[in-house]
C-alpha cells in the first residue's frame, strides 16, 4: 500500500514537473494580438550558458523598449517543446514568430502549419536545414565560418614576415555543432595558404572549461612545441589558461590564445594579456530582431540573411569595454 | 597461469597497461615524470588527478550497486555542491581565509549529505525502484544547481579552494591524495568490519537479510548517503579545478562512466557481490581512455567509437562465455588435428 502510494506521489510529482515545464507557453495565451500592438512570439532553446541568458535578456528588454509586446517561451533544450511553443503562438494568432531552432532538422510541419497561417517566421542565432527558404523570412545571427575566419586573419598578421614554422593546438565544441564546424573550417580556410601554419592537434574541449583545460594539459605533454592555441569558445581557452599556467608557461607569451565569443571572463583575461585576439560572437541580437519584427509586419522586404553586429578585441580594446560588458 | 588469467582484475589490469604502452609510441615522454615549480608533473600525475571525481563517484556507486540498488543522480549532485560552494565563497568577505573555505566545503557536503538521505528515504523507506528514485533527483538536482548558479558559471578566486582540485601537498596532488583517503577508508569500512557482509546479504536479497536481524533499510539508507557525500566531493574537485562552477557541464552523464567503471571492476549490477579495486581500476581505465584518445591523436569524429572498442574488449575478454566459445573452438580444432 504505501509502496504504491510513493510511486503515486512520485509520478505526481514528475507530472508537476513536466507541466511546470510547459507553463512558459501556456500562461503566454492570456492575450492574443487584439491591439495595435506587434505581438512576437519567442521560443528560445534554453538557459544552457551565460552566452543563452545574455541573449534572452537581451531579446525581452529590447522588445519592451521597441514596444512590442513579447510572448516568451523556453523549450528547456527540447524540440518537442518547441514546436507546441510554435503551435501555440500559431493558435494565438501572434503576428510574428521567432524562435532559436534547437536541433536543425524537423521543422518542415510546423512552419507550414505557420506560413499556411500567414504568420511569418525569423529565424535567430540557428539555421534549420530544410531546402524550402520560403518557410521564414529571414535568418538573423552570427557567421560562424567568418568568426573563425577573424581568427585566422589575426594569426596571418601577427606572423607577417616570419618564416619560422607556426605549431597551433586548436580546441573544438562539441563535435558536429554547428559553430565548432564553421569556426574550425573558416580558420582553416584562412591559415592553409601559408604552409608555415601547421595545426598539430584538434580535440573537443565540449565548449566546457574543464574539458578544455584537460584537453590542453595532454596536448602540453604529447607535442613538443606550441606556439599558438585556437579555442572555438572563452571557456575552453580560460581552461587552457590554467594548464598552461600549471605547466610552467605563460598564457598569451609563450603560447599565443586566440578565442571566440567574448564573454565578460574572456575579456577580462583579454584585458591581462593571458588571451591575444577574441573574436566576438555578440548575443544581444535584440535590437535588430525587433527591428525585423516591424519591418516585417510593415510588409517591407528584407533580405534572406542577416548578421548580427559583431567585431574582434585585442587587449587594448578589452581594457575599453570591459566595465560595461553585460554578459 | 590460467589462475592468473581466473583473476577477477586480470583483464583491467592487462587493458590498463596496454593503454599506457600505447602512448609510449606516440610519445616518448609519457612515462616521464618530473618536479616543476615544486610540484610532480607528468602525463601519469595527470591520470592520477584527473581520475579523482570519477574515482569517488565510482566508489559510492559501488556500494549502492552492491545493494542491488543505482544511483543516476550523483551527476547533479556534483553539480550542486560546486555551485553552492562557488556562491558561498564569492559571497565570503576574504575568499582566501582557510578556515572559511573549509565551513564552506563542509556546508556543500552537508547539502549533498541531505540529498543522499532523500534518495535512500525514497528506495528504502517508500519503496520507489532505485532507478525512478534517483531518476527523480536527477532531473531535478540540475535544476537546483542552475539555480543556485543564476544559469551562469560562476567564477571564485580563493587559493585555499583552488588547492582541492588543482594544488599540491607534498608535489603530490591534492586530489588524489582525496580520492586515495576515500578509498582506504571504503575498504577499512567493507572488508575490515562486518559492513561489506552486510552489504553482500542485503544486495543478495533484502528480505533474507531482514529475516536474518540484519537491518537492511537502514544499510540502504547508508549507501545514499555515501554515494552522495563522495559525489559532493567529486563535485568540489571538479569546480576547484578551473575555480568556477558550471551547473550545466559539471557532472554531465558522469553516473554512466561510473556505472561503466563498476562494470569494468567486475561488479554485477543484479547486487550481492562488489569489488572496490575494480571499480577504482574502471575509474582509472576510463580516464586513461580519454587522456590516450587526446594523446593518439584520436580523430574528434572518432573518440567515442575509440573508447567504446575498448570497452567492448574488455568486456568481451572478462565474459568467461565468450571466451569458452572462441577459445574453446581453437582448442577442440588443435585436438582434432593433433
Amino acid at each position: 500500500m504505501l509502496k504504491r502510494l510513493s510511486i503515486a506521489v512520485a509520478g505526481g510529482l514528475l507530472l508537476a514537473s513536466t507541466m511546470a515545464g510547459c507553463g512558459g507557453s501556456d500562461d503566454a495565451g492570456s492575450s492574443g494580438g487584439g491591439d495595435d500592438k506587434i505581438t512576437l512570439g519567442f521560443s528560445q532553446v534554453g538557459a544552457e550558458s551565460g552566452w543563452r541568458t545574455a541573449n534572452t535578456k537581451s531579446i525581452q528588454e529590447s522588445a519592451a523598449s521597441a514596444g512590442i509586446d513579447l510572448k516568451f517561451s523556453d523549450a528547456q533544450g527540447k524540440q518537442e517543446n518547441q514546436i507546441k511553443a510554435i503551435r501555440s503562438f500559431i493558435t494565438q494568432r501572434v503576428d510574428v514568430i521567432a524562435f532559436s531552432p534547437v536541433v536543425e532538422s524537423g521543422w518542415g510541419t510546423v512552419l507550414k502549419e505557420a506560413k499556411d497561417a500567414g504568420i511569418p517566421v525569423i529565424l535567430t542565432d540557428r539555421a534549420i536545414d530544410d531546402p524550402d527558404t520560403s518557410l521564414y523570412k529571414t535568418f538573423i545571427g552570427s557567421d560562424f565560418v567568418a568568426e573563425g575566419k577573424k581568427a585566422g586573419d589575426w594569426l596571418v598578421k601577427e606572423y607577417e614576415g616570419k618564416t619560422d614554422p607556426v605549431n597551433i593546438v586548436e580546441l573544438q565544441g562539441t563535435p558536429g555543432a554547428a559553430p565548432a564546424n564553421d569556426r574550425k573550417a573558416g580558420f582553416g580556410d584562412v591559415i592553409k595558404a601559408d604552409p608555415k601554419f601547421k595545426v598539430v592537434a584538434s580535440q573537443t574541449g565540449q565548449f566546457t572549461r574543464t574539458d578544455g583545460k584537460a584537453v590542453m594539459e595532454t596536448f602540453l605533454k604529447s607535442q613538443p612545441k606550441i606556439d599558438v592555441l585556437y579555442a572555438h569558445n572563452d571557456d575552453m581557452g580560460l581552461g587552457a589558461i590554467e594548464a598552461i599556467e600549471a605547466a610552467g608557461k605563460k598564457p598569451g607569451t609563450d603560447i599565443k590564445i586566440i578565442t571566440v565569443d567574448a564573454v565578460k571572463d574572456g575579456m577580462t583575461a583579454l584585458s591581462e594579456g593571458k588571451i591575444n585576439f577574441i573574436v566576438e560572437c555578440s548575443p544581444l541580437l535584440g535590437p535588430q530582431l525587433m527591428d525585423l519584427v516591424k519591418k516585417v509586419q510593415d510588409g517591407q522586404t528584407i533580405p534572406q540573411r542577416v548578421l548580427t553586429e559583431e567585431t574582434t578585441f585585442t587587449p587594448e580594446q578589452a581594457k575599453e569595454v570591459l566595465a560595461d560588458r553585460k554578459y | 597461469m590460467t589462475n592468473l588469467i581466473r583473476h577477477r582484475l586480470f583483464w583491467p589490469i592487462a587493458v590498463l597497461v596496454v593503454l599506457l604502452a600505447s602512448n609510449l609510441v606516440f610519445s616518448d615522454n609519457f612515462f616521464t615524470i618530473t618536479l616543476q615549480d615544486g610540484h610532480l608533473y607528468g602525463s601519469l600525475i595527470d591520470v592520477l588527478r584527473r581520475s579523482a571525481p570519477l574515482v569517488l563517484v565510482a566508489l559510492g556507486m559501488t556500494l549502492v550497486i552492491a545493494t542491488g540498488g543505482i544511483d543516476l543522480s550523483v551527476g547533479s549532485v556534483m553539480a550542486i555542491s560546486g555551485a553552492l560552494a562557488c556562491l558561498l565563497i564569492g559571497d565570503l568577505s576574504n575568499p582566501d581565509s582557510t578556515t572559511k573555505v573549509l565551513l564552506v566545503v563542509g556546508a556543500a557536503i552537508v547539502l549533498c549529505l541531505v540529498f543522499g538521505l532523500w534518495n535512500g528515504f525514497l528506495v528504502a523507506v517508500l519503496g520507489i525502484q532505485p532507478i525512478i528514485a534517483t531518476l527523480i533527483l536527477m532531473v531535478a538536482g540540475r535544476g537546483v544547481a542552475q539555480l543556485i548558479t543564476g544559469g551562469q558559471i560562476l567564477n571564485v578566486h580563493s587559493s585555499p579552494y583552488r588547492v582541492i582540485g588543482a594544488g599540491y601537498f607534498l608535489s603530490v596532488p591534492v586530489s588524489f591524495l582525496i580520492a586515495a583517503a576515500a578509498v582506504a577508508l571504503t575498504v577499512a569500512l567493507t572488508r575490515r568490519t562486518a559492513l561489506g557482509l552486510l552489504l553482500e546479504s542485503v544486495g543478495g536479497s533484502p528480505t533474507a537479510s531482514r529475516l536474518a536481524g540484519i537491518r537492511a533499510r537502514r544499510i540502504t539508507i547508508m549507501v545514499y548517503v555515501f554515494a552522495a557525500a563522495f559525489a559532493g566531493v567529486a563535485g568540489l574537485i571538479y569546480s576547484s579545478d578551473v575555480s568556477s562552477a558550471d551547473s550545466n557541464a559539471a557532472g554531465n552523464l558522469i553516473e554512466l562512466n561510473a556505472i561503466l567503471a563498476v562494470v569494468l571492476g567486475g561488479t554485477a549490477l543484479t547486487g550481492g557481490r562488489f569489488s572496490i579495486a575494480g571499480s577504482v581500476l574502471g575509474a582509472v581505465i576510463i580516464t586513461t581512455l580519454d587522456i590516450t584518445a587526446v594523446s593518439v591523436g584520436v580523430p574528434v569524429e572518432t573518440t567515442l567509437l575509440f573508447k567504446a572498442v575498448v570497452v567492448i574488449i574488455l568486456c568481451l575478454a572478462q565474459s568467461a562465455t565468450f571466451r569458452a566459445k572462441v577459445f574453446g573452438r581453437f582448442a577442440a580444432k588443435r585436438t582434432v588435428t593433433a
